[in-house]
Formats: C-alpha cells, sequence, structure tokens
C-alpha cells in the first residue's frame, strides 16, 4: 500500500473543492473494495477524501412516490429498510445475494455502484491489463476468462461489474444524482456505468470531481412478480456467473410491463429495452420468456472458457421469469435455488 | 481406568482458544521488534539480472533489505537443507541463497523495518530486473516427459495380459486439481533474539524438532543457540510440515540484524508454499462377469518442481482394498518450473482413491452391479501386496452401517431415475482408505506431591486436539482428574516427538504417556507399600493401580493411600519420568483404517447447480479417544472432500506460470451454505493387536472416498461422468 493524504469532507461542497484539487484524490466511504485494491497496489490515490460522515444517510419518498437513497445508506439499512422490503423487494433480494453481512454492513449503495471489477489480471500487478494499466494489453481475452464477459465485450477488456445491487437499479430503472463541479445531474443507472470500448480503464460516466450523492427509485418497484436469481461456483460468497433481475407485471398470465437484467456477463448490468417490449402483452410462459432471452443475449460472444455462460443465462432468465411469475421469488437465505 | 479415554472430552485448550489466551506464532511479542515483509519473484523462471533496494532504503522506517546478495551466510550443501519430511532426491529451495528464480512468488528479498506497512510499502520500492528464461509449468501439455518415480507396490502377475482378456474393462482418465491447504492462520515466524546470538523462534509449523534441527544445520548453529516454539497452530494440513520460507527469512534477518524479528506471509504469498500437486491418474479395470477383478492397474501422473521430486502414494491403495491376481501400479513425475508440492490432508489417498473409487463405480455400471455389491464381491481380507492380514478391518462393518444409516437399499441403479422437483437426486458412495501408522515419541511426566501432574511432549496440537487426547489418556494412567494434568506441547527443548502428520501422533503420543505413566504407578507402588503399616505392603506392584488420586489394590478391596500421603512420607515433591514409547516390532499385519461413504447430492436439471445434501461417512479407525474432537475431524475432512468434489481449484495462467486465483475469495471452499447434512458414525473397531489402547488415528481418513463418492452421486444423479475435478456447473451444462 502506498502512502496517502488523507482528508475529511465537512460537506458535499468540500468534498468536490478536495477532489478537484487533486487529480489523484479518491472518495472513501465503506472502503470494502478500495482498501482491498490499495493493499494490491492496483489503486494508489495520492489522497483519500472521507466522505463517510456526510449527510448521505437518508431513505426519503419523493414526491412522485418513488424512493430517494443516500449514497451513503449502508448497503444492510438498505437491503432491511421497510420501505424497501415492501416496495422494492427485488432491490433487497440483489443486495442480500451479494458479499457477506460484515461487507453490506460496512459498504454504502454509492460505494457499490463505484466497485470494480473482480478479473484476476486487473488484481495481478505482475500481468498485462488496460484497465489497470492502459494500453499493456488484456490478459483474460486469451486467457483464463470463464468469468468473464459475454456481452458489450471490447478488444481492450472483457470484464465485468461484479455488483448485484446495480442489476436490480438497472432493472427498475433507478437514477443517479450526481454532484459535481458545474452543479447537479441525474442520470439513468443505466447509462452510469459504460463499455469498456478502447477506455476500459474508465468503469463509469462520472466526470472528475463528481461525487454520487444519491439513487432514486421510481415509484413502480414491481413488489409482487419479481426475483433475483444469481447462479455460482458455490451456494454464498462468490461472485455471479450469471445473475437475473426480472420483474414483471401481470394481469392474470398476461404481462403488462417486464424488467430484465443481468449481472456477471458485461461490463456493466445489462437490460434490454427489446426483450421487455417482446414480453409485454405475451402471456407468462416459459416459451416467451425463452424468446425474451434470446433477445437479451443477442450478440453474445464466447471467449475460450466462457461459452457455457450464454446457455446458463438463458436458462437463468427463464428460471428467474417463472419465479418472478409465480411470486416465488428466490430466497436468499434458503440453501437452495428454488 | 477409563474416566476419560474414549468419552467426548472438551478441549482442554477450548477456552484459551475462544478467549484469544492462545498466543499463535506471530503474536509473540519481543523489544524492538522488527517486521519483515517478503518480494516475491514475478517470473516462473530464469535470474535476477539486477535487484535495486537503494529506493526501497530509502524510505523512513526501513532497517535492511535483505537479498541473495546481501545476506549472511547460508549452508551451501543441499543436506544442510533436509528437513526430517524433505523429499530423497533433490536439492531443496533455499530462500535468498542465489540469483536463480525457480518458481513464480519465489521470494527474492527481505524488507525488514520498524512496523509491518513500512515493511510492506517499502517492497513496491524494490526494483528488480529479469534474465527471463522458457519455462513450463501445464502438466497436461508437458505429459509425455513424465519420469517414472521408485513406489512400494511392485506389479503382480500380468495387469496388462489380464486387462486385454477381461471380458467387462473399464479404464480411464481422472484429472484432479492443485489444491492450496488455506489454513486460517497465516504463515508466521518471530525470532526472538537474545542478546548474544541465541534466538527463541516463534513458529507456525507441525513439528518444532525439525524446524530446530534445520534452523542449526541450514545457519550453522549449535542445538543450545536455537529453540523453537509453536504452542498453538491455526490449521496447517500438511503445509506446515516442512519449514517453510518465512522461518529461514525471520531467522536470517535476526542474526543478520541482531534484533528480534517477525515475518508474516500474507494469503496471497501462502500460494507460493507447498500444495496438493495436480495429479492425472489412470485407471484400468479388468473384471470377470461374476464381479471379481482380475486385474488392476493405476498409474498416476503428478506435478512435481525441477529442484525436488515429491511423490506419494497415489496407485498403492486398491491392494489394501480388492482382491486381484493380477495388479501394476505406476507414480510419474513431471518436472515443471514450479515450487515443491507438500503433503495435504491423506497425500496421495485423497486423489489416488478418488480415482480409484471412481472407476469402480465405473465397473459397477458396466457390470450391472451394485456399487456396495461389486465392493463386497472384490473385498479383500489380506493386505495383497505384502500378503498379509490386517491387525483389524471392520471395512465391511462400514459399509453396512453406513448404507443402513443412508438407506442405500431405497436406491434405484438407473442414472436419472430419482428426483424431487426442479432436483435431479443422486445417491453414490466410495470407499475409504488410510494408514494407521505410530512414530517415536517421548513423553515426560512431572507428578507433583499435590496431585497435579504435566505432561511434556516436543509434539504439535495442529488444531486436531492433542492437547485434549494427551491430558485424557495421562488423567486415566494416572488416576487423576483431567484437571489435575497440564499439557506443555511443541517446544523443541521437550522430549522427543517427529512432526504432527499423517494421523500418527494419536497413538504415538498416548503410548509414550503410557509407558511414563506405568513407571511412576510403579514408582508410587514401591513407595507406598514401603510406608510404615501401609494397607499395600503385602500386595504384589502389579497388583497396585492409581484411581481418584489414589494408589489402591487393584482387585478394589479398598486398600489405599493418598498420593500426597506417599509422596509426604517419602519426602518428594516431585517425580519425573521421561520415556519413549515402544511399538511391539510385528512386520506379520498390515496397519489401516477404512471408511464407507455415502452421499446425496440434488443437481438443477436446467441450472446444473449442485448440491451436497447428505453425507454418511462410516468410519472404521480402532479406539476413538475423544468422540468429540474425532468426530470434528471427521467432519473437517467431509467438507473438504466436498470442497474437492465441487470448488477446490488452484488456477494458474501457463503464460505466466502464476497462479491467478491466490486468495480465498476465488479459491473457492465450501460455506456453510454448501454443507448439509452429515452422518459419522463410528464402527466398532477393537484391536488389541496394533498397539496397548487399540488406536489408529483419525486425521486424514475422514477425508479420503468423500470426493469419490459425491462424483459417482452426480452421475447417477445425472447420467454424466465427469473425471475433471472439481465438478463444475459449467461441466455438467456441457
Amino acid at each position: 500500500m502506498n502512502n496517502f493524504q488523507y482528508s475529511r469532507a465537512s460537506d458535499v461542497a468540500d468534498a468536490i473543492r478536495l477532489l478537484a484539487a487533486d487529480p489523484g484524490a479518491k472518495l472513501i466511504a465503506g472502503g470494502t473494495n478500495l482498501i482491498d485494491l490499495m493493499k494490491e497496489n492496483v489503486e494508489r490515490p495520492s489522497r483519500l477524501i472521507d466522505i463517510s460522515r456526510l449527510p448521505l444517510r437518508d431513505i426519503e419518498e419523493t414526491a412522485d412516490g418513488g424512493l430517494r437513497v443516500g449514497a451513503l445508506v449502508p448497503n444492510s439499512d438498505l437491503a432491511y429498510h421497510p420501505l424497501i422490503e415492501q416496495r422494492y423487494p427485488l432491490l433487497a433480494s440483489a443486495i442480500l445475494a451479494g458479499a457477506s453481512a460484515q461487507l453490506r454492513n460496512m459498504a454504502s449503495v454509492g460505494g457499490n455502484l463505484m466497485q470494480r471489477t473482480r478479473c484476476a489480471y486487473f488484481y495481478d500487478t505482475a500481468t498485462p491489463c488496460n484497465k489497470r494499466s492502459p494500453g499493456t494489453g488484456c490478459s483474460a481475452i486469451d486467457g483464463l476468462n470463464r468469468n468473464h464477459a459475454i456481452l458489450g465485450t471490447s478488444t481492450s477488456c472483457i470484464a465485468t461489474n461484479p455488483s448485484d445491487m446495480s442489476v436490480a437499479l438497472a432493472a427498475l430503472g433507478a437514477l443517479v444524482h450526481i454532484a459535481g463541479p458545474s452543479g447537479q445531474r441525474t442520470i439513468a443507472l443505466t447509462d452510469f456505468h459504460r463499455l469498456p470500448e478502447d477506455k476500459p480503464h474508465l468503469d463509469t460516466n462520472l466526470g472528475s470531481g463528481e461525487i454520487i450523492t444519491a439513487i432514486e427509485l421510481p415509484p413502480h418497484g414491481f413488489a409482487r412478480n419479481y426475483s433475483y436469481l444469481k447462479i455460482r461456483d458455490r451456494l454464498s460468497y462468490a461472485f455471479a456467473l450469471v445473475s437475473v433481475a426480472a420483474a414483471l407485471e401481470l394481469e392474470g398470465n398476461a404481462i403488462v410491463e417486464a424488467r430484465l437484467a443481468l449481472g456477471g456477463v458485461a461490463h456493466k448490468p445489462w437490460r434490454s429495452l427489446e426483450a421487455e417490449a417482446a414480453l409485454r402483452g405475451q402471456a407468462a410462459t416459459p416459451d416467451h420468456f425463452g424468446r425474451a432471452a434470446d433477445l437479451l443475449l443477442q450478440g453474445a460472444t464466447a471467449r475460450s472458457h466462457n461459452g457455457f455462460k450464454i446457455e446458463l443465462a438463458r436458462r437463468a432468465v427463464v428460471r428467474a421469469l417463472m419465479q418472478a411469475a409465480s411470486a416465488t421469488p428466490q430466497s436468499q437465505a434458503h440453501k437452495k435455488i428454488a | 481406568m477409563n474416566a476419560y479415554v474414549g468419552t467426548s472430552t472438551s478441549r482442554v485448550d477450548g477456552r484459551a482458544k475462544v478467549t484469544g489466551a492462545a498466543k499463535y506464532a506471530g503474536e509473540f511479542a519481543a523489544d524492538g521488534l522488527l517486521h519483515g515483509f517478503v518480494v516475491e519473484a514475478t517470473i516462473a523462471r530464469g535470474r535476477i539480472a539486477r535487484l535495486d533496494t537503494s529506493e526501497a532504503l530509502r524510505v523512513k522506517g526501513v532497517v535492511d533489505v535483505l537479498t541473495h546478495a546481501h545476506r549472511p551466510p547460508l549452508a551451501d550443501k543441499d543436506e544442510a537443507w533436509k528437513d526430517e519430511v524433505a523429499p530423497e532426491k533433490g536439492s531443496p529451495f533455499r530462500p535468498l541463497y542465489d540469483e536463480r528464480i525457480k518458481f513464480n512468488g519465489q521470494p527474492i528479498a527481505l524488507v525488514v523495518a520498524e512496523d509491518w506497512e513500512t515493511a510492506k510499502f517499502a517492497a513496491t520500492r524494490v526494483h528488480v530486473e529479469y534474465e527471463q528464461e522458457g519455462f513450463a509449468t501445464d502438466l497436461e501439455s508437458e505429459r509425455d516427459k513424465a519420469e517414472k518415480v521408485d513406489q512400494p507396490h511392485k506389479p503382480r502377475g500380468d495387469a496388462a495380459g489380464a486387462l486385454t482378456r477381461a471380458p467387462v474393462r473399464h479404464e480411464a482418465d481422472y484429472v484432479l486439481p492443485t489444491e492450496h491447504h488455506n489454513p486460517m492462520e497465516l504463515f508466521a515466524t518471530t525470532a526472538v533474539w537474545d542478546g548474544s546470538g541465541g534466538l527463541t523462534v516463534y513458529d507456525k509449523t507441525q513439528g518444532v524438532q525439525n524446524v530446530q534441527k534445520f534452523l542449526c544445520s541450514v545457519f550453522g548453529k549449535k542445538p543450545d543457540e536455537i529453540r523453537v516454539i509453536s504452542p498453538y497452530v491455526g490449521g496447517a494440513f500438511g503445509s506446515g510440515l516442512r519449514p517453510q520460507h518465512q522461518v529461514v527469512l525471520a531467522t536470517l534477518a535476526a542474526l543478520a540484524l541482531k534484533r528480534s524479528v517477525r515475518v508474516v506471509l500474507t494469503r496471497q504469498q501462502m500460494y507460493s508454499l507447498g500444495y496438493r500437486p495436480m495429479t492425472i491418474e489412470r485407471v484400468a479395470l479388468g473384471a470377470k462377469p461374476d464381479g471379481t477383478l482380475d486385474a488392476i492397474a493405476h498409474e498416476a501422473i503428478a506435478v512435481t518442481s525441477r529442484y525436488e521430486d515429491f511423490s506419494r502414494n497415489d496407485t498403492g491403495w486398491a491392494e489394501q482394498l480388492y482382491k486381484s491376481p493380477n495388479s501394476n501400479f505406476s507414480h510419474k513425475l513431471v518436472d515443471l518450473d514450479v515450487s515443491t508440492p507438500c503433503d495435504m490432508r491423506a497425500p496421495g489417498a485423497a486423489t489416488g482413491v478418488c480415482a480409484l473409487e471412481c472407476a469402480m463405480d465405473e465397473l459397477a455400471v458396466a457390470l450391472k452391479l451394485d456399487p456396495v455389491d461389486l465392493r463386497l464381491r472384490c473385498y479383500s481380507d489380506r493386505d495383497q501386496s505384502e500378503d498379509l492380514p490386517y491387525t483389524s478391518k471392520q471395512l465391511r462393518e462400514c459399509y453396512a452401517r453406513g448404507a443402513e444409516a443412508f438407506g442405500w437399499s431405497r436406491r434405484n441403479p438407473a442414472p436419472r431415475s430419482m428426483r424431487d422437483g426442479k432436483e435431479l437426486v443422486g445417491w453414490g458412495m466410495a470407499t475409504g482408505v488410510w494408514e494407521a501408522l505410530q512414530m517415536p515419541v517421548a513423553v515426560r511426566i512431572v507428578l507433583t506431591a499435590n496431585g497435579h501432574a504435566e505432561i511434556s511432549c516436543a509434539a504439535s496440537d495442529i488444531g486436531t486436539g492433542t492437547y485434549t487426547i494427551v491430558a485424557q489418556v495421562a488423567a486415566d494412567a494416572l488416576g487423576l482428574p483431567i484437571d489435575n494434568i497440564s499439557v506443555r506441547l511443541a517446544d523443541s527443548t521437550l522430549p522427543q516427538a517427529p512432526v504432527e502428520g499423517g494421523s500418527w501422533m494419536a497413538a504415538s503420543s498416548a503410548h509414550a504417556v503410557l509407558r511414563a505413566a506405568e513407571e511412576i504407578r510403579e514408582e508410587l507402588a514401591r513407595l507406598a507399600k514401603a510406608m510404615p503399616a501401609s494397607p499395600l505392603a503385602d500386595l504384589d506392584a502389579a497388583n497396585i493401580t492409581l484411581t481418584d488420586g489414589m494408589i489402591a489394590s487393584s482387585d478394589g478391596r479398598g486398600a489405599a493411600v493418598s498420593i500426597a500421603d506417599v509422596m509426604r512420607h517419602s519426602k518428594l515433591e516431585r517425580i519425573e519420568r521421561e520415556k519413549l514409547n515402544q511399538f511391539a516390532e510385528d512386520k506379520s499385519h498390515a496397519r489401516n483404517t477404512h471408511s464407507a461413504v455415502f452421499a446425496e447430492v440434488k443437481i438443477d436439471e436446467e441450472l446444473g447447480i449442485i448440491r451436497v445434501t447428505r453425507i454418511v461417512n462410516a468410519v472404521a479407525a480402532g479406539r476413538i479417544l475423544n468422540t468429540k474432537t474425532g468426530r470434528s475431524q471427521i467432519m473437517g475432512g467431509v467438507v473438504w472432500g466436498i470442497g474437492m468434489a465441487l470448488h477446490e481449484e488452484t488456477v494458474m495462467d501457463h503464460r505466466f506460470g502464476r497462479i491467478m486465483n491466490a486468495n480465498i475469495a476465488e479459491y473457492h471452499i465450501p460455506v456453510n451454505a454448501d454443507v448439509h447434512d452429515i452422518d459419522l458414525i463410528f464402527v466398532d473397531e477393537p484391536d488389541d493387536r496394533i498397539n496397548r489402547l487399540g488406536i489408529k488415528g483419525l486425521g486424514e481418513i475422514g477425508i479420503v472416498g468423500v470426493p469419490a463418492a459425491i462424483a459417482n452421486a452426480v452421475y447417477h444423479a445425472t447420467g454424466k461422468r465427469i473425471r475433471r475435478f472439481p465438478i463444475t456447473l459449467d461441466k455438467l451444462l456441457e
């Protein structure tokens, strides 16, 4: 770990000022990912700006009936908040599918959005990695890529975003509130993370000096028909090979509205409006779910070790939609995939 | 008298462990303690062309940076580097010895600083340039270069011919990956400088005397100049059998700087230590239609380093289990640019028996026989290699009890025939076997007049419960309450013990306790008889026993005197006896533990997710000294077996020769969610031939057979035979 300066931001404006003053500075809240990366010398911030005491811990209802969640709300608090449990159980479920209780207690909502890929080459400073050291090459493309992306990859990076929470937020159509040197702005969560293209060192569209202040959940929470299904190499405490956030609004067996997002398959939560549109007006049947999965997975590309993910994702989408349709969401506490 | 032996006595060190009072190697304090951080090579093979430590040395708080070019002298003969567990053939690795790089992750410098964070930071300021050389780390691509090594199991008959003629045969490769031990405690050494050239070395090790002799020979020290202590070990599983890098480096730095030094490896750095070598197991079985075997051929091809030949018995286990007139066993090694493998729980058997037992399952399918039935038809009451009977072998009872507890008779033999909702249900079984070894161990007992006894021995307790069983055996042998027994272990100045491994320490230490206690009993009997008006005066010493703190007539007629009275009369404060265990020389019998493992898996048919919902492990391992710690031992083995079957794999990128999942987030072991019902049965196995107490040891047997039982259950559930471990869901989706 490198030496670094430490500053505590007194308010959001102060955090923005401190960021602007030091291009090598990083914000720290829970630190559950950043500290690990610093220990591995992957992140070498010149300064840590501690924002953990800023007043961004509220969960409040918005005028239109949605919820605004402060960027520093711990993941655990969010998952177990009564309004989240009642109105956005898909989000609660996705959060509880990730990490461990200890990590969720520390990790903040904003930090969760900012967590970096778990690509082994990214973590190992002795190997080339375009994300860590731009221009050095991607070791995963022709290397060990069993856990890597099948969608939205580029010739310079095939890393995945590891977040579970973001997958649910993408499906729910959440917004990200950002403050920065030029004021405040709001972007869709699906536009927050970016594809690697030729700049894989950039995970998000957050500008320099910008800070996440909140996420906003739209009024529709799909609380009746949803499921978050995470498929991994052991039943708990592992990153997703494939995960699915599925949400339906049904009238009888007819689909009025559908939301579908994949995790573990791309550089960002993977959502396809085309796939969701194809479900609208259809009956909630495995066949229709399969066709939506095919649309969602259009363009999926297999590398040497991750080809299985395409079929696995297809099957997981169908299963998650079936769980959602039957209002029997996947439990994150049972030692079984339902 | 057996007040404690055979009971579920709680760990005598349990309270110290859960309260944190138990100190581990990296927790001992010393005045002016320095901290070392290891710099590792990032290439697999070559030499260090330039090693620039100047920037690191300029970091405030850095005291020195030791390298091959800047260090105190180290022994230059291979013999000096051979510890008691070193492979016979080879040249042991020497940390910071010269500029050669033999494996990726090799320690090449030790940064020593006033605190650990400074040392770690400065380690990133050590600049290295290499001259790289071509290297190979992939067993499968180098398989053709395998060379045969000597193994004890000699061929019998003509296996090749018998296989050709066999009406039913099965032959396949089973591939077991590299695995790492990942004990919870990090490898650590605190070397405490005594001010005049001597060191007290607190080390994470399975053998303090092994480390002590090794350090003396490597550093040219006299035996009384280095003392090694390791009172508690947070798991080791074989990784602590040989002295590891950190103990050499900490000692080197302490001697160089004449100060106390601690070196703690990181989790990632522990992947540069030993490991279970990747092994390709080729098993061929030839059978008659009646389900008896005519031929067994088992060949193992395993990884070793270029500088040492490490091999264990993977292939010979069929000789213990199945009758066959023809057999052939061969163990081959491929030299690669990696560190030397080492023992890992049930070395050889965990992998070799896995392959054998998967092959037996495949043969049962080919013969249309029940897997248990096939094993009973092939059952051998003799060790065929030496043509010897066993001291005891209750394996038939293991099959029967295990099958009964599991409900095996309700199994539909057809694959994919059993189902539970979306899940396919599979039932599989396998046999386990391990050795029952015993080694020379000495124990000292000091009995004091207040009726307390201290038992001391250099043996380590690596978490297995040695403290507890030593206390139990001593309490019974001395007729004292267990609270009056204190046990000191794992100090190189204590009576001799080999490394703690191979499942031999329970039997070995218990019988040393027994002998020393016997001498104390004889002495007390002599003193008691000599007391004025002794109620025991007329008794033969052999008819005097120790019980409830008394020296008493063993006929139970009430004649007794207290230990305290006898010692007071004899004006003795203490009676001290040190004895080496002795086992009757007996080459007329084979000595083994056995088990029958039954596994249920439930597999999501669409998604390939495997759950091991039930394991029954029926173990025959002689007398169980402590049913509580014994159950923990077997339970740990079973959980590890689940990991071997489904999760564990050290993944290397052979373009770099680097391990790419060197952490316990990405190196998967089972978590609670992966573990369901585990039912353990200790089958009664009286054995008055193996040793006086009938002890065989439990350290390894718990894991053996478990991976195969699960793999066989996966086949039964799905109809798919996965021969490349671990069985991950992608292999089922293929």
